[in-house]
C-alpha cells in the first residue's frame, strides 16, 4: 500500500502549497488524480515518490513508514518508485545518449551487468529503434524522448510507478502507446500507479478509480 | 452560398533543411491549403511531423539552413520571398497575428501586462497619447477577455488561462486577417482548452466586432481541432495526407486516410489504440508512402508515392456538395470508404 496521511508540503517556508491532504493506494491499484495545473498535485505526487520532503504528515510504502526523502531516503524504498514526468526535456540529462538514459538507473544501484539486456529489452517495449538509442534527446521528438523516460523508470523493475503529466505534451497515438506500456508492464509484475493529470478522460479510461484535487484539500 | 476569397493561400509549400554532410531533411512537402476569413482549418499531426516547420514557414522564423519552394499567398505578398524588413514592418502582427504555444515565454517578464498592450499598440496603430494608449490597451485586454484589474501584473503572476489570454490580445492588437494559433493548448486543463478554442473561434466569427478572421490552428490535440475547426488538415512526414470538412472527419463518414483512423482510434473516448511503430525520420523518407510501415492496408501498390486527389462524393449524400465547397482530398492508394452507419454495423 501507498499511504498518504495528513501532508503538508510547499517550498517556501510558512508558505505550503496545499495542508493536510491524504490519500491511500491499495496494492496493485491505479489511481487518477485529477486537478488543474498548479493546484499542488505534481507536489503531491513528488513527495509520494519520496522526491519532496514534506512539511508535515506520514507516508508509508508496502508498511514501511518513510523518514527520510531524496538522496537520504534508503535506496530499498527510493528504487520502490518508476517516475515519469511532464517535461521529459527538463528530466533528462542532455548529455545522454537515450541508451545511457535508460541505463543510469542500474549503473547507479551498481547492476552495470544488467545494462546491455535491460536496455535493449525495454527499448523494445516503449517501442525505440536502436538508431534512436545513440542519440542524445535534441536529436529526438518529444514524443521518443518521453519513451526513453519511461524505460527508464521502468529499469528498475519498481513496484510503484508515479506518472505526472506523462502524456500532456504528447499526441494521441504517443499517449495510447505509452499508458499500454504502463499497463502491459503493471499486468505482469502487479506494480501500482498514481496518474497525475488535468484529462479526465484519459485518467478515466487509464485508471481503476479517479479522484478530484478539490476533494482532497477541502477539509 | 457566397464565394469567400481565401486570406491565405499555400500552393506547393515545401521546406528543405540543409545538413552537415550534406542530409537534406523534408520537412515539409508540397503543401497545398486555403484558409478563408470566417473559418478555422486546423493542421494537425503528431510532434515532427512537419506542422510547426510549416508555421516558422508562414511567419518568416525558419533558420538559415532552411531552403523554401511554392508560395504562401496573403493578398499578394508572398511569405516565402518576403524579407525580414517586410515581416517585421507589414507582417508579423499587422497581417499575421500569432497565438503562441507557450505564452509564459512570449511574453516579457520583467514588464506588466498593461506596459506591453500600449506598447503593441503604439507599434501597430494609429493611436497615440497617454490616455488614448491607456484605452486602446484596455479595449485590447476586454476584446481577449483578459480582466482588466490585472493589466498591472507581470506575466509570472498570471494562470496559465489568463497569460493565454494576454498573449491572444496582443495577437489581436494590430486586427491582422489571419491569426495563427501554434499549439495554443499545449498543457492546459480541459476546461481552459474549451475556453481558450471558443474564445479564438468568437474571434474567426466577428462576434467581438470588426471584421471576421480567418484562423490557421496548428494542434495535435484532436479534442480541441474538433471543438474549433471547420475543416481538418493532417499532417504526415511532411505531408498533408488528408483535407476534409471537421464534421465529416470527426463523425460520419469519418476520415479516409488510415493514418488519419489511426489517430482517431487513439483517442481515449475512442478504441484508446495506438498506431504501432513509430513516424519514419525526415531525412531518410521512402519513396512510396511513408505511412507504409505501420499501414494495415498496405499493398505493393504504396511503394509508389499515392497523390492527394479528390474524395469522390459519398453515395449515400441527400445534398451534393456546394459548389465552390473546397473539395475533401486524401493521399492513399486504398483509402477508407464512405461507409453509412448501417454498413459500419454489418
Ligand atoms: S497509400 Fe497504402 S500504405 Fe499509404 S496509407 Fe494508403 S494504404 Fe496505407
Amino acid at each position: 500500500m501507498l499511504e498518504m496521511r495528513a501532508i503538508t508540503a510547499g517550498y517556501a517556508r510558512n508558505a505550503p502549497v496545499f495542508r493536510n491532504v491524504s490519500l491511500s493506494l491499495e496494492p496493485g491499484e491505479a489511481l487518477g488524480l485529477l486537478g488543474p495545473s498548479g493546484c499542488g498535485k505534481s507536489t503531491l505526487a513528488r513527495v509520494a515518490a519520496l522526491l519532496h520532503h514534506p512539511d508535515a504528515g506520514s507516508l508509508t510504502v508496502d508498511g514501511a513508514p518513510v523518514r527520510r526523502w531524496r538522496h537520504r531516503a534508503p535506496r530499498e524504498q527510493r528504487t520502490a518508485f518508476g517516475v515519469v514526468f511532464q517535461q521529459a526535456r527538463l528530466s533528462a540529462d542532455p548529455r545522454l545518449a537515450l541508451t545511457d538514459l535508460i541505463a543510469e538507473p542500474l549503473r547507479a544501484t551498481g547492476r552495470r551487468e544488467d545494462v546491455t539486456g535491460r536496455v535493449a529489452e525495454l527499448a523494445a517495449t516503449v517501442g525505440l529503434t536502436a538508431d534512436l538509442l545513440s542519440r542524445r534527446p535534441h536529436e529526438v521528438s518529444d514524443g521518443q524522448l518521453q519513451r526513453a523516460c519511461l524505460a527508464r523508470a521502468l529499469v528498475l523493475r519498481p513496484r510503484w510507478l508515479v506518472c505526472d503529466e506523462m502524456t500532456a505534451m504528447l499526441d494521441a497515438s504517443t499517449t495510447a502507446a505509452l499508458v499500454r506500456v504502463v499497463e502491459d508492464y503493471r499486468a505482469s509484475t502487479g506494480a501500482g500507479l498514481l496518474a497525475v493529470g488535468h484529462d479526465r478522460v484519459l485518467l478515466d479510461r487509464w485508471c481503476d478509480r479517479t479522484v478530484e484535487w478539490g476533494t482532497l484539500t477541502s477539509g | 452560398m457566397t464565394e469567400r476569397a481565401p486570406v491565405l493561400s499555400v500552393r506547393g509549400l515545401s521546406v528543405r533543411f540543409l545538413m552537415p554532410g550534406g542530409r537534406r531533411v523534408a520537412a515539409v512537402t508540397d503543401a497545398h491549403f486555403d484558409v478563408a476569413a470566417g473559418e478555422c482549418l486546423a493542421l494537425i499531426g503528431e510532434s515532427g511531423c512537419g506542422k510547426s516547420v510549416l508555421a516558422s514557414a508562414l511567419l518568416g522564423l525558419l533558420p538559415g539552413n532552411a531552403r523554401t519552394a511554392g508560395a504562401a499567398l496573403l493578398g499578394d505578398l508572398d511569405l516565402l520571398t518576403a524579407d525580414e524588413r517586410t515581416f517585421a514592418r507589414t507582417v508579423r502582427g499587422r497581417l499575421v497575428g500569432l497565438v503562441p504555444q507557450s505564452p509564459a515565454a512570449h511574453l516579457t517578464p520583467v514588464r506588466t501586462i498593461r506596459s506591453q498592450l500600449e506598447e503593441t499598440v503604439a507599434e501597430l496603430t494609429d493611436v497615440r497619447g497617454r490616455v488614448a494608449l491607456r484605452q486602446a490597451a484596455e479595449a485590447a485586454a476586454e476584446r481577449a477577455a483578459f480582466p482588466v484589474d490585472h493589466l498591472d501584473h507581470h506575466p509570472h503572476e498570471l494562470s496559465g488561462g489568463l497569460a493565454q489570454r494576454a498573449a491572444t490580445a496582443l495577437a489581436l492588437v494590430g486586427d491582422a486577417p489571419l491569426l495563427l494559433a501554434d499549439e495554443p493548448t499545449t498543457g492546459l486543463d480541459r476546461d481552459l482548452v474549451d475556453r481558450t478554442v471558443d474564445e479564438l473561434r468568437r474571434h474567426v466569427d466577428n462576434v467581438t466586432g470588426g471584421r471576421s478572421r480567418a484562423l490557421l490552428m496548428i494542434t495535435h490535440d484532436l479534442a480541441a481541432a474538433e471543438r474549433i475547426a471547420d475543416r481538418i488538415a493532417v499532417m504526415y512526414a511532411g505531408r498533408i495526407v488528408e483535407l476534409a470538412d471537421a464534421t465529416d472527419f470527426f463523425g460520419t463518414p469519418g476520415p479516409r486516410h488510415p493514418y488519419s483512423r489511426g489517430l482517431l482510434d487513439a483517442l481515449p473516448d475512442r478504441a484508446f489504440t495506438p498506431i504501432p511503430g513509430l513516424p519514419p525520420e525526415l531525412g531518410a523518407l521512402p519513396d512510396g508512402c511513408a505511412f507504409a510501415a505501420r499501414c494495415d492496408r498496405a499493398t505493393d501498390a504504396c511503394d509508389a508515392l499515392p497523390p492527394l486527389t479528390a474524395v469522390p462524393p459519398s453515395p449515400d449524400a441527400v445534398l451534393p456538395p456546394p459548389a465552390g465547397a473546397p473539395a475533401a482530398t486524401v493521399a492513399c492508394h486504398h483509402p477508407h470508404a464512405a461507409l453509412t452507419e448501417a454498413a459500419d454495423r454489418a
